[in-house]
């Protein structure tokens, strides 16, 4: 039966048509794959060698921050890792147990890269205490032990997957345990080291993760058991609708028509407030940057850098996936009385004001002064001058559809924030430091800002001639988008 | 009206759709009967510039609608759930579609107070989204918001299906009178051969891409059709 599951799932990934549209991304994802393994890798073999050097017991050290270690791939999970979703409906009524369809919609997530970097890691970093002259038989109890961990974040990172409250909490953890110690008021590690090392120096203490992995499985197992009926865990949730006008937006004309939609679309649904809510977030980043606080960071470079999320935030989260917003019902927007310029023009109005707004509300930063807040309003400039075209340029070959309910099911996809996304956005970030770096170098900073914000109103003065351009490759992209947004 | 001309589609060699010549004149209402496969979606998606013909071409009122928009304010449609938005009320989506063929509120809302008994009291000021509906009030909604800003060519598939005995008694009536205006084009397709004899002025069977038939409607029709598909 499993291997039939198997062979669904194959055809389900090989068949999709964001596959075969976006074989640069899967590229570009294989390489990271690749670099984060070697990563890893080395580390899992130079660590201890490192530590060493430092006078310290490697393994000591490595156990003292495995605290660390695991809530950072637990965030990492929540943020990146996908939930993978087995089409669950149509299986219920055939002659298969409901319990081998959960194990193997759970045991999917088993084989997740997420989970397999870290033997990258803990392979090495065991085989290299052992030839070292650790014990062999608690050096393998240890990485039992850890392995078990890690697994158990890959059961948590499922039952966690539609609880805001436990991204929160870790988050509260991690800030919370990494304050106290760099504060010296309390070291979390003086205690989780006891526990951490003592799979190595006990016989019995790696049986607690072990334990605590089976018991997760069987957790997730019975979670998901009962939420596999079609009025509960596979059901939407029926939310009260008001209806509203916003009718202050109608002097806007078309535009406003389409606003108002967008507005409700950004209000309505789960995937797209979390957009929302991570482009608010993006207004932070900068201080991380601005502040002076990491030495390597403290240069315009990284500036430009942080600058360009600071404002660009919703515009990188939203912009990047026009039109597949609209996937659910594309073939009205493409057979109803709307003119092309129109849509598109309404979406980059909708960039802009956004990117406005957060300009607006970065005004913060002048704290850090004015040249800081300079530095962002250059950038401001760039994005709505360039890489808001950029942006939509792009829209035009993402052709994965987006499901805007289904982020409330069990089963459902829930990561609105994925790597494909992060790597779409790199040639947007490069351009603007390079022009910078330009001006910086023949005329110093000053030049280099001017040049960053005179190509951001370049691009806005030729926007109509950007604009048709858009058009024309949105048009010739159409059907391939109509056909591929008909796979959901 | 509507001009096909030598309009092919070939999908991996095999043509799902080729029609020579089909011409539709204004304030025809056309029955668009066939089998699964028979082409009938296709054709509507060529008509709406939804997919690329292979060969030939379409025209709504000579525009050739791969190459320009204008027929778009002339034209509504309503082929699946995918017209419809399912993060809007009924009534959202009813002024959005409103605003977008240039009708204001108090248009859209004589339009649907017009239409009251179609809808039965399942959707308006329901306090549920579109995607909350059942699939058959789904359907009427998106069959309404086709009659908006009074278009010249309404184009509805397989509008029978899902819907309940008395809203397709109400369907057939609603259609029937939009048949009798002469300035209103309305093509309908369907499996269900009696609805459509009913309602159309035209048949046009397809069969496996091809237009097998093309008749007046009359007495006769029914029949004729029934012998034809009973193989």
């Amino acid at each position: 039966m499993f291997r039939r599951f198997l062979n669904l799932e194959w055809k389900a990934f090989t068949r999709a048509s964001s596959f075969q549209a976006n074989v640069v991304i899967k590229i570009f994802m294989i390489i990271g794959a690749i670099y984060f393994s070697l990563l890893f890798l080395a580390s899992g073999f130079l660590i201890f060698k490192v530590i060493k050097k430092m006078g310290q017991d490697p393994l000591v050290i490595v156990s003292k921050f495995m605290w660390y270690y695991m809530i950072m791939d637990l965030l990492m999970r929540i943020f990146l890792q996908k939930i993978p979703v087995i089409n669950i409906r149509p299986l219920l009524t055939l002659p298969i147990k409901r319990g081998t369809i959960v194990h193997f919609a759970i045991g999917k997530t088993v084989l997740s890269f997420f989970n397999f970097i870290h033997w990258f890691f803990l392979m090495p970093f065991t085989l290299t205490l052992i030839i070292n002259g650790y014990d062999p038989l608690s050096a393998v109890l240890w990485f039992i032990a850890v392995t078990a961990l890690i697994y158990c974040n890959n059961f948590l990172n499922i039952l966690a997957a539609n609880k805001d409250w436990v991204f929160i909490l870790i988050i509260a953890l991690l800030l919370g345990t990494g304050a106290l110690q760099y504060y010296t008021i309390y070291d979390v590690t003086m205690v989780t080291n006891v526990f951490f090392h003592g799979f190595y120096t006990t016989y019995y203490l790696f049986l607690i993760p072990i334990v605590a992995l089976a018991g997760l499985w069987f957790a997730t197992f019975s979670y998901f058991r009962k939420a596999l009926y079609l009025d509960t865990g596979l059901k939407g949730k029926h939310e009260v609708a008001e209806t509203q006008d916003y009718t202050w937006l109608n002097r806007f004309g078309t535009l406003g028509i389409f606003l108002k939609n967008d507005i409700k679309l950004l209000r309505r649904n789960k995937r797209s407030k979390t957009t929302v809510i991570m482009s608010f977030l993006f207004l932070f980043y900068g201080l991380i940057f601005m502040t002076g606080a990491i030495e390597q960071y403290d240069n315009a470079f990284w500036k430009v850098f942080a600058a360009i999320f600071v404002t660009g935030g919703f515009m990188f989260t939203f912009g990047q996936f026009v039109p597949s917003w609209d996937s659910a019902y594309f073939p009205l927007m493409m057979s109803q009385n709307i003119q092309y310029r129109d849509y598109i023009s309404s979406k980059w109005w909708l960039i802009v004001i956004a990117t406005i707004i957060s300009t607006v509300l970065a005004a913060f930063y002048i704290y850090f002064g004015i040249d800081t807040y300079l530095i962002i309003i250059a950038c401001a400039v760039y994005n709505i001058g360039v890489n808001s075209h950029l942006v939509l340029l792009g829209g035009a070959f993402v052709k994965t559809p987006i499901d805007l309910t289904t982020s409330k099911q069990a089963f459902g996809d829930k990561k609105a924030f994925n790597i494909k996304t992060l790597l779409l956005t790199i040639p947007k970030m490069l351009l603007p430091i390079a022009f910078f770096m330009v001006g910086d170098a023949i005329g110093g900073i000053q030049l280099g800002f001017a040049i960053l914000a005179g190509a951001g109103i370049l691009g806005f003065a030729f926007r109509n001639m950007v604009f048709r351009q858009i058009e024309k490759l949105y048009k010739r992209e159409k059907y391939k988008t109509l056909q591929a947004y008909k796979q959901k | 009206m509507i001009q096909a001309q030598n309009l092919k589609k070939i999908y991996n060699g095999v043509t799902v759709l080729n029609i020579p010549h089909l011409h539709i004149r204004k304030g025809e209402s056309i029955g668009l009967v066939g089998n699964n496969g028979a082409g009938k979606t296709t054709f509507f998606s060529l008509l709406l510039d939804l997919i690329e013909p292979t060969d030939g071409d379409v025209k709504i009122k000579d525009i050739r609608v791969n190459q320009s928009e204008a027929w778009k304010p002339l034209t509504a449609a309503f082929l699946d759930e995918s017209f419809l938005i399912g993060y809007l009320t009924p009534e959202e989506y009813f002024y959005f579609i409103g605003e977008l063929r240039g009708q204001n509120k108090a248009d859209v809302d004589a339009l649907l107070h017009k239409h009251e008994d179609f809808f039965n009291d399942e959707i308006l000021k329901k306090k549920k989204y579109l995607r909350d509906l059942s699939k058959g009030n789904q359907k009427k909604v998106g069959i309404i918001a086709t009659l908006i800003g009074n278009p010249e060519l309404i184009v509805l598939d397989e509008p029978f299906a899902n819907l309940d005995p008395t809203t397709q008694f109400r369907l057939k009536k609603i259609i029937k009178e939009l048949a009798d205006d002469k300035n209103v084009t309305i093509l309908v397709s369907s499996h269900d051969l009696m609805h459509t004899t009913e309602v159309s002025t035209r048949i046009v069977a397809l069969n496996k891409g091809e237009v097998v038939k093309d008749i007046h409607t009359s007495a006769q029709t029914l029949r004729e059709l029934e012998e034809f598909f009973a193989v």
